[in-house]
């Protein structure tokens, strides 16, 4: 298939700041495509690069083959929905979408054809007279995709388009966004920095940290195998415990241990991961370490965590630990706990049958996990957001 | 409660209300409403005085009346077109070129000469113009100029005059309006496809026109209502109506005519304005605040 965009080393420097690190990817035409990372890691200065209103100090942007690097931002075929949507406030909407079609001179009844059309398909016919501080917030997210999509880019690069929107009307935009895309086939690539923005609505993701790509892959690649610890602490929601990582099965040397068999499969060796508790736990994988003891994060979904295993799963790794908090959020209801011996924080997703309601603070339990479902990275401290 | 709370309310609105309705009334609207009636007033060839439109017809028969007003509103027309050609280029580079904090420090830059009499910034201009100006000893003494050249006392210098005396009162509501442009409607425009003239032709200016009218009508009534200007640069072969008013009050002493005048001219650019906000669709509220 071919490929819609094309980015080769690319690289933005604003003097000693490096804003864009040799940044390479591409995007086959008609999919939709997202780039995550935090506030400050570069996203907005790359899709502008893309969209041509920065110049980049380094590498090549491609769009469908051709080079874009001396094309000025009014001649690129891409089109840019910008994160307040920059709607023209002395424009109705008729005007507002009509206004990339009279740039290229297409006669009134081209124009106004496609125009309807095109309000037809983002669901808002009969309001092309109104005027932009008329509509709903939802609405002027769909004029504003609308505006761009009338001239029919190859690709279509959006800027947090959602950011601005209250919670409900994110969730239902985030359906329509992908509903939108699928139906009209252009490829998209959008950035932000609510990871579930980013699974629900691409194809593909690549997170980007400082900025570089730290991962590209589909939602479940990056979620069920981060390449490094940034992705796993960025994407979903993950338990992080310190560890001391050490080849080999490890003798006993507490009774978190689990038992067993080494891998089934041929992918990977049998770890043993020293926590402060003074336990070790059994993570599975392949791990290039310098010694014995080598400090790393220890990764498991909280998802992934079961509660009071029964004791016949004898390969599980074992924990016992203390509740500190019941929190309900229906669906999400998780628990907060602190593992006996440790001090950071724990927290368990809980089934749905209301099977562990009589849970209370202070209650001690079991937990246990996969030792295949754990992952382990080299140590790294990750800003993600400023605290307070 | 409810009745005291009232009082209070009616109280503190009659503290601020009734300066400014005495302002108005004795210092506006009781000396027009004098005019009024004296340009309504005339007396004749028996010395009896009695209501009469003859004020207002001399306006209409002597064509040098109503020619001088052409001219005024035509010159005065000319100037608004000229300042807004030039402030909406600087408003732009205040707001959104430079950097914030050199913005304010232009802006200094651009209210300073204000603080000078227009008399005072006037004659400057005559010191740097005349024959025997600083301009004029510059350019012999280069060798550009065999000898001095008179460049006051003519249309064009008169312009460029008044352009300078007026130009604050339109870069100032540019900028209160451009500043609330966002950016990235310009960047959006240019995304869609605009070149440069065509950003400034469909977004810039249509956003700014708010501004640009209200700063055109201060400029428009300031240079239509300018006497020291025209009458100082413009020598005596530019005629400005608001000569011609001095000319009926002080040197005809015919208040009468005069009175009649200065309600013309009243009346005149009321109608010229009317027909401008119209013509560019703009509401006379927004125009205002």
């Amino acid at each position: 298939m071919q490929n819609a965009l094309s980015v080769r080393n690319l690289t933005k420097r604003f003097g000693e700041f490096t804003a864009v690190n040799s940044v390479s990817f591409d995007v086959e035409d008609g999919k939709f495509f997202s780039i995550l990372g935090p506030s400050g890691c570069g996203k907005t200065t790359l899709l502008r690069m893309i969209a041509g209103f920065y110049e980049p100090t380094e590498g090549m942007i491609k769009i469908r083959d051709k080079d874009m690097t001396d094309v000025p931002p009014n001649l690129r075929p891409v089109n840019l929905v910008f994160q307040h949507l920059a709607l023209f406030p002395m424009m109705n909407v008729f005007e507002n979408i009509a206004f990339g079609l009279r740039r290229r001179k297409e006669p009134d009844r081209v124009v106004k054809e496609k125009v309807n059309s095109i309000l037809e398909r983002v669901g808002l016919p009969e309001h092309g007279e109104k005027k932009i501080n008329q509509l709903s917030g939802g609405q002027k997210q769909r004029i504003a995709i609308a505006r761009c999509l009338v001239l029919e880019p190859s690709v279509l690069l959006l800027d947090e388009p959602l950011g601005a929107l209250d919670a409900k009307l994110r969730e239902h935009m985030k359906v329509e966004l992908k509903k939108l895309q699928a139906m009209v086939g252009t490829t998209f690539v959008y950035i932000t920095h609510d990871q579930s923005e980013a699974m629900v609505m691409s194809d593909h993701v690549a997170v980007m940290n400082s900025g570089q790509f730290e991962q590209i892959g589909t939602p479940q690649e990056l979620y069920y195998s981060p390449a490094s610890s940034f992705v796993a602490q960025f994407v979903g929601n993950n338990n992080k415990l310190p560890v001391l990582l050490s080849k080999g099965d490890g003798s006993a040397k507490g009774e978190g241990q689990a038992k067993g068999d080494g891998p089934a499969e041929s992918d990977g060796e049998w770890y043993s991961a020293g926590y402060e508790n003074g336990m070790s736990y059994r993570v599975g994988g392949t791990y290039d370490l310098a010694g014995d003891d080598v400090e790393y994060d220890m990764f498991i979904r909280p998802e992934a965590i079961v509660i009071n295993p029964d004791d016949g799963e004898a390969e599980l790794n074992r924990m016992e630990c203390v509740v500190k908090a019941f929190l309900f959020d229906g669906g999400n209801s998780q628990l907060l706990m602190t593992p006996q011996g440790g001090h950071q924080e724990l927290t368990v997703t809980l089934p749905q049958n209301r099977r562990y309601d009589h849970i209370r603070r202070g209650d001690h339990l079991t937990i246990g996990w996969h030792p295949g479902s754990a992952v382990c990275f080299p140590r790294m401290e990750v800003k993600f957001y400023d605290d307070i | 409660m409810m009745t005291s709370k009232k009082r209070k309310v009616r109280w503190g609105f009659f503290v601020f209300f009734v300066p400014v309705f005495l302002w108005l009334f004795f210092l506006i609207v009781l000396p027009q409403i004098e005019l009024l009636r004296m340009s309504l007033v005339g007396t004749d060839y028996y010395g009896d005085s009695g209501f009469t439109l003859r004020h207002y017809g001399a306006f209409f028969s002597e064509p040098i009346y109503w020619l001088t007003f052409v001219r005024t509103a035509g010159y005065a027309l000319l100037v608004t077109f000229v300042v807004i050609t030039i402030a909406l280029p600087v408003a732009f580079y205040i707001t959104k070129v430079v950097r914030p904090r050199a913005s304010g420090l232009l802006l200094i830059f651009i209210l300073i000469p204000f603080w000078v009499s227009e008399l005072v910034r006037v004659y400057g201009w005559m010191i740097l113009l005349r024959e025997s100006g600083v301009l004029n000893h510059f350019l012999t003494g280069v060798g550009l100029l065999d000898k001095p050249v008179e460049m006051l006392y003519n249309d064009v210098t008169m312009v460029m005059g008044l352009v300078y005396t007026t130009m604050l009162f339109m870069i100032v509501p540019i900028i209160g309006v451009m500043e609330s442009l966002d950016d990235s409607l310009i960047e959006a425009a240019h995304d869609l496809g605009a070149g440069k003239i065509t950003i400034w032709r469909t977004i810039i200016i249509p956003y700014c026109m708010p501004g640009i009218m209200s700063g055109s009508i201060i400029v428009f009534m300031l240079v239509l209502g300018s006497y020291l200007t025209p009458n100082l640069m413009g020598g005596k072969n530019s005629l400005w109506f608001t000569e011609q008013i001095y000319n009926q009050m002080i040197v005809y002493f015919n208040w009468n005519q005069g009175a009649a005048f200065g309600f013309l001219l009243l009346l005149l650019s009321s109608a010229i304005i009317w027909a401008a906000l119209k013509v560019t669709g703009q509401d006379w509220k927004k125009v205002i605040t």
